[in-house]
């Protein structure tokens, strides 16, 4: 029997959810239909006017895939909370902050990557050009973990309350603005040929800024809901 | 050595308990007794720091819990009413993860030793939602083994155990107890332990 170290307590977290994952696909294609579904629907909805369609892709995308990470929030602490686990957690001797790290990292594994990987076969449909479409998943690459750590806070804020899915929503959707503002905007730059250095460093800023504090804040929000 | 002095509970505007005091030496077995709705799972959380006490403090080696953290959370196990297992994973996943979290990894070998041990041979690796309400528990249980943490907290932990597997956690507590372990336990059944004292600690 080993002591196990802070990373590996880290993996063992993000292996564990991706195993859960694994064993209840249902729940990952969900996310990733109802993403490739409301980007689907806009082509269809508009009509085969492709300046139109060049002009809207990136806030289509990216407000789909915001919806569509609003999906699976309900679920990243529910689960744990129900069955108990989630106690044994706050009694890990390591940092909370930790466990909680590895959870977003793995919710994000399960519900921001495949949005990413998607979306560049998505943006075919909107006629965006290679440049956009490379400009497009390099935002999505910075914005979705943000996502997923501001979601985060808001799952754990919500836990174990009824009607929580609403709230959540809510609660984390206004902070998501800004993302989905930098993360469109590099795209809107890069198809009218100006720079898109600002609006990727902002993100970065953003995903930087997230990184160190919502681990934290989670896991404070998640000692108040256990209580 | 687990002290507490002037504990005090209140859930809402309801008051538990208040003025609570007891200390736990290596060796020692207590039992918390009390009707339904005395408080008794609020004191073994409120032990393990999920929650804040109104009033009191609780040390552990002399230092205060909220103080040391995760030390404490180390020289610790809580099992509470729920299990805290996956149904979707197998006993052994689940014995592994779960030892993971308290801190400690363990081989595959130990893991199954302790499942057998626990009266689950043959179940290692059949997914836990197969298994039977007892046997669920037994997985949960199994976690006593694997870890060495002096303090044991054991809400009701002899739910759904039939008395074969009751028989198994009064050797377990006595072994854990000649090793200078500590628990605390609440039960509604009765429980006995060859060649120990219990305390009991009885909340009105």
């Amino acid at each position: 029997m080993n002591k196990l170290s802070l990373f590996g307590l880290l993996g063992l977290v993000i292996r564990r959810d991706l195993m859960l994952a694994m064993r209840r696909r249902a729940d990952v294609l969900t996310t990733l239909i109802f993403f490739v579904m409301v980007v689907s629907l806009f082509p269809l909805g508009v009509g085969p006017e492709m300046d139109m369609l060049r002009k809207m892709a990136a806030g289509v995308v990216w407000v789909a895939a915001l919806l569509a990470s609003m999906l699976s929030l309900g679920r990243m602490f529910s689960a744990d909370y129900l069955d108990g686990t989630l106690e044994q957690m706050l009694l890990a001797p390591q940092s909370l902050s930790v466990l909680v790290l590895g959870k977003i990292l793995a919710h994000w594994m399960l519900s921001g990557l495949p949005l990413m990987l998607m979306a560049p076969v998505l943006g075919l449909q909107f006629d965006m050009s290679v440049q956009a479409l490379w400009v497009l998943v390099v935002s999505l690459l910075l914005g979705t973990p943000i996502l997923s750590m501001i979601g985060a806070v808001g799952a754990a804020l919500t836990l174990g309350l009824r009607g929580g899915g609403v709230l959540v929503s809510l609660l984390v959707l206004p902070l998501c603005i800004p993302v989905l503002i930098f993360g469109t905007g590099a795209v809107e730059a890069v198809t009218s040929g100006m720079d898109i250095t600002s609006h990727l460093s902002l993100l970065g800023a953003l995903l930087v800024l997230a990184f160190a504090f919502t681990p934290w804040v989670t896991a404070l929000a998640l000692r108040i809901s256990m209580e | 050595m687990l002290e507490i002095n002037n504990l005090a509970c209140t859930r809402g505007d309801h008051q538990l308990f208040s003025g609570l005091s007891f200390s736990l030496f290596a060796g020692e077995l207590l039992q918390v007794q009390g009707e339904n709705g005395k408080g008794k799972t609020s004191l073994l959380r409120t032990l393990c720091g999920f929650i804040t006490p109104a009033a009191g403090e609780i040390r552990w080696r002399g230092q205060d819990i909220r103080e040391l953290d995760e030390e404490y959370y180390a020289e610790m196990v809580y099992l509470g009413h729920l299990n805290a297992i996956k149904d979707e994973l197998n006993a052994l996943e689940n014995l592994r993860i779960s030892a993971g979290l308290a801190g400690c990894e363990v081989s595959d070998k130990e893991a199954i030793a302790a499942l057998r041990h626990m009266g689950l041979r043959g179940r290692e690796t059949l997914p836990v939602k197969v298994l039977s309400q007892g046997q669920r528990r037994r997985v949960a249980l199994a976690r006593l083994l694997v870890g060495n943490a002096p303090l044991w907290i054991l809400d009701e932990p002899l739910t759904a155990l039939d008395v074969g597997a009751v028989g198994l956690m009064q050797e377990l507590i006595g072994t854990h107890l000649a090793k200078s372990g500590m628990v605390i336990f609440t039960t509604h059944q009765p429980l006995e332990v060859a060649g120990v004292e219990m305390r009991r600690l009885t909340l009105t």
